[in-house]
């Protein structure tokens, strides 16, 4: 497993995630779009990830897994 | 590696029907995890309101009722009263809370009943498509105030946590909002006290969350959260209104 | 011998609701019931129950939903106005499959009206009187002995079939002292596994709510509701019957202007006229086969309300209106006296 696991099915493309990671590693995806018709988050560059979980603490979807 | 962050357990695996940026899902979240925390899941019972959280019974795994608009903390009174050694919260918007449920919830209060009022604040009303709340700001555009809110017309917004602060059977009041990590992280804080002080016997407590609706304020979820900083927290400044516990040395 | 005591009526009715088993009042004030919270506010503090004066009469029907929902017996009462308040509740309670109690002591009505006794609200009673397609139970006592006997079973057949169930007293029967027997009754223990009594970690989460916005899965809910109700009109109606076998005139009453039919059916039969008295004790279910046989037998029927005529359709559906039925009245709080119900009787009975 990652650092940050991201269910891309539940997402919903809010963006919170993308503002609230201090070191700017995440996305809204200009490829994908999910199910549901949303462009989910995706990491771009895991290894400089901190595992702060702040992006999972501002999703409101809670479709963010943080492991360290 | 180890698990950081994950689901809490007494919120269901089940995809939320909230607008894409929509607080309510971390304010959700932060009540599940104190469930959690506080091993409470068991004897639990939440209601719900006439709102966009009206199936919010759909997503957490204690059980749950659906209340009429505004009556929440009478149901909740009557579930605590029925058995006080169950954990009763309700979960209210602004229109539940502070407009048709306004007597409500002052005497839910006056009475000081031991349960946790969740009070979510978007000074909206959204599920029924973005009209005017008790909570909306001097000025701000709604669909029954389309040229933004006048206050000689209509009035002015209502401080709930203020006003309670005034009625003396209120235990625990404190604002907060979740538009930034440092403001979720007080967030969880003060719910999971609203629950402990449930647990204790303390009495009436609230929990003002200062909330977003990007789809009603016609704004991105980024802007909206920019919103209740530079607009809502002026208004409805974040703090403890009431700390009765604290008050008496306990 | 069982103990007579002298009570007024409201007072019987709540101790008949404690020694039912209800442990729970939620109330507020307002003439002619506002004994029946005061007598709750003594009394349940010393059985162990919980008396609350709620803030609103729409306040105290939303606590009865909470402790309804938590699968306890509970109880509510008010009168008219305050049961208009409480006709959403009623409403939930009745969309949630829960039961619970709701007394009505009738105070004349429309808006803010009088304070004696009426008996118009029977519309509201019967045909639900908060939005919806639902019913609930409605008893209809004439006594202060049935005031106490009638909640009791009131709380028994709510329990049974999962919805509210309302007593439809009025303000003299209300406020009439009587002797009167207050029993304890053993309740039948209904299992109630839809209870919110928190999971315990040991069961999925039970849900209680009256939203469904599924239409098909609405429908069918609705349907089958009825089906239960179908078999409450077939097997759970009460009523009492007076020299029907041979009447060829019926009169109707209910509550309090049923004794008053009783003496005019009396004097009538001393005059010879042969005349027979229905009384329903349940107005919902409508004892409609009783008047549908009666209505093979008598020529015409009486109906005596204390209301512009409202138990009067039910009397005309009962008997798909093949006989014809007269409405003896009065609205304004006033009794019809026995004079008055004698003279209607004389008329009917002369113009056969």
């Amino acid at each position: 497993m990652g650092k940050v696991n991201i269910r891309s099915e539940l997402c919903k493309g809010c963006g919170l995630c993308v503002t609230a990671c201090p070191k700017g590693l995440l996305v809204i995806s200009e490829t994908e779009i999910n199910q549901k018709g949303h462009p989910p988050a995706e990491m771009i560059d895991e290894e400089k990830c901190i595992s702060c979980a702040f992006c999972a603490m501002m999703c409101p979807d809670c479709v963010i897994e943080v492991h360290k | 590696m180890k698990t950081v962050f994950e689901k809490p357990k007494s919120l269901l695996d089940v995809p939320m029907h909230y607008c894409p940026g929509c607080t309510h899902g971390i304010i959700h979240r932060l009540i599940a995890e104190a469930i959690d925390e506080l091993q409470i899941e068991g004897r639990t019972i939440g209601v719900a309101p006439v709102g966009c959280a009206v199936m919010a019974y759909d997503y957490f795994a204690c059980d749950f009722i659906e209340s009429a608009h505004g009556r929440a903390p009478a149901v909740a009174t009557g579930l605590k009263r029925a058995e006080p050694s169950n954990i009763i919260f309700t979960y209210q918007g602004d229109g539940d809370l502070a407009s048709i449920g306004m007597a409500e919830t002052v005497h839910a209060a006056a009475r000081n009943e031991n349960i946790t009022i969740v009070f979510v604040n978007n000074a909206i009303y959204g599920m029924t498509g973005g009209q005017m709340a008790p909570t909306t700001l001097p000025g701000q555009v709604t669909q029954t105030s389309p040229y933004g809110r006048d206050v000689e017309l209509c009035g002015y917004p209502i401080r709930v946590c203020e006003m309670l602060s005034q009625v003396e059977g209120a235990g625990y009041l404190e604002r907060v909002a979740v538009n930034s990590v440092k403001h979720v992280i007080q967030a969880k804080k003060a719910i999971k006290k609203a629950f402990q002080n449930q647990i204790d016997g303390k009495g009436f407590s609230m929990i003002e969350f200062l909330s977003s609706c990007p789809t009603n304020w016609g704004m991105n979820a980024d802007d909206a959260l920019k919103w209740v900083e530079d607009a809502m927290i002026p208004q409805y400044p974040l703090g403890v209104f009431k700390d009765r516990a604290a008050q008496e040395g306990k | 011998m069982e103990e007579k005591v002298l009570m007024k009526g409201n007072e019987a009715l709540a101790e008949g609701a404690i020694q039912a088993g209800c442990l729970h009042y939620f109330g507020y004030p307002i003439t002619p019931q506002t004994e029946i919270a005061a007598y709750m506010a003594k009394r349940m503090p010393k059985v162990g129950g919980v008396f609350l004066q709620a803030e609103s009469e729409v306040a105290a029907i939303n606590m009865v939903y909470g402790v309804s929902a938590a699968g306890k017996r509970v109880m509510t009462s008010s009168s008219s106005p305050g049961i208009s308040l409480k006709s959403e509740g009623i409403s939930y309670l009745a969309g949630s499959d829960l039961p619970a109690v709701i007394v009505n002591v009738q105070r004349c009505s429309p808006g803010l009206g009088g304070i004696q006794p009426s008996q118009a609200d029977y519309f509201q009673a019967t045909r639900g009187g908060g939005h919806g397609d639902y019913h609930m139970l409605v008893f209809t006592p004439a006594t202060v002995q049935e005031m106490a006997d009638l909640v009791a079973k009131a709380f028994d057949l709510a329990d049974k079939y999962l919805m509210p169930a309302m007593v439809l007293s009025d303000g003299t029967l209300g406020q009439m002292m009587e002797p009167v027997t207050v029993r304890r009754v053993e309740e039948t223990h209904y299992e109630k596994p839809w209870a919110l009594t928190g999971t315990k970690m040991q069961r999925s989460h039970n849900v209680i709510t009256s939203l469904n916005l599924n239409s098909e899965a609405f429908d069918k809910q609705i349907f089958d509701r009825f089906e239960r109700y179908k078999k409450i009109e077939e097997t759970e109606a009460l009523w009492e019957e007076l020299s029907m076998e041979d009447a060829e005139i019926c009169v109707t009453a209910f509550g309090i202007t049923a004794r008053v039919v009783k003496k005019a059916v009396a004097i009538a039969r001393r005059e010879g006229i042969k005349v027979g008295m229905i009384r329903p004790l349940t107005v919902w279910p409508f004892p409609k086969k009783v008047f549908a046989d009666a209505a093979e037998r008598v020529n015409s029927f009486i109906s005596v309300e204390m209301s512009m005529g409202q138990m009067i359709e039910d009397v005309k559906l009962s008997i798909d209106c093949k006989k014809p039925v007269y409405l003896c009245n009065h609205a304004g709080g006033i009794i019809p006296t026995f004079e008055e119900v004698l003279a209607k009787i004389r008329e009917v009975g002369g113009a056969k």
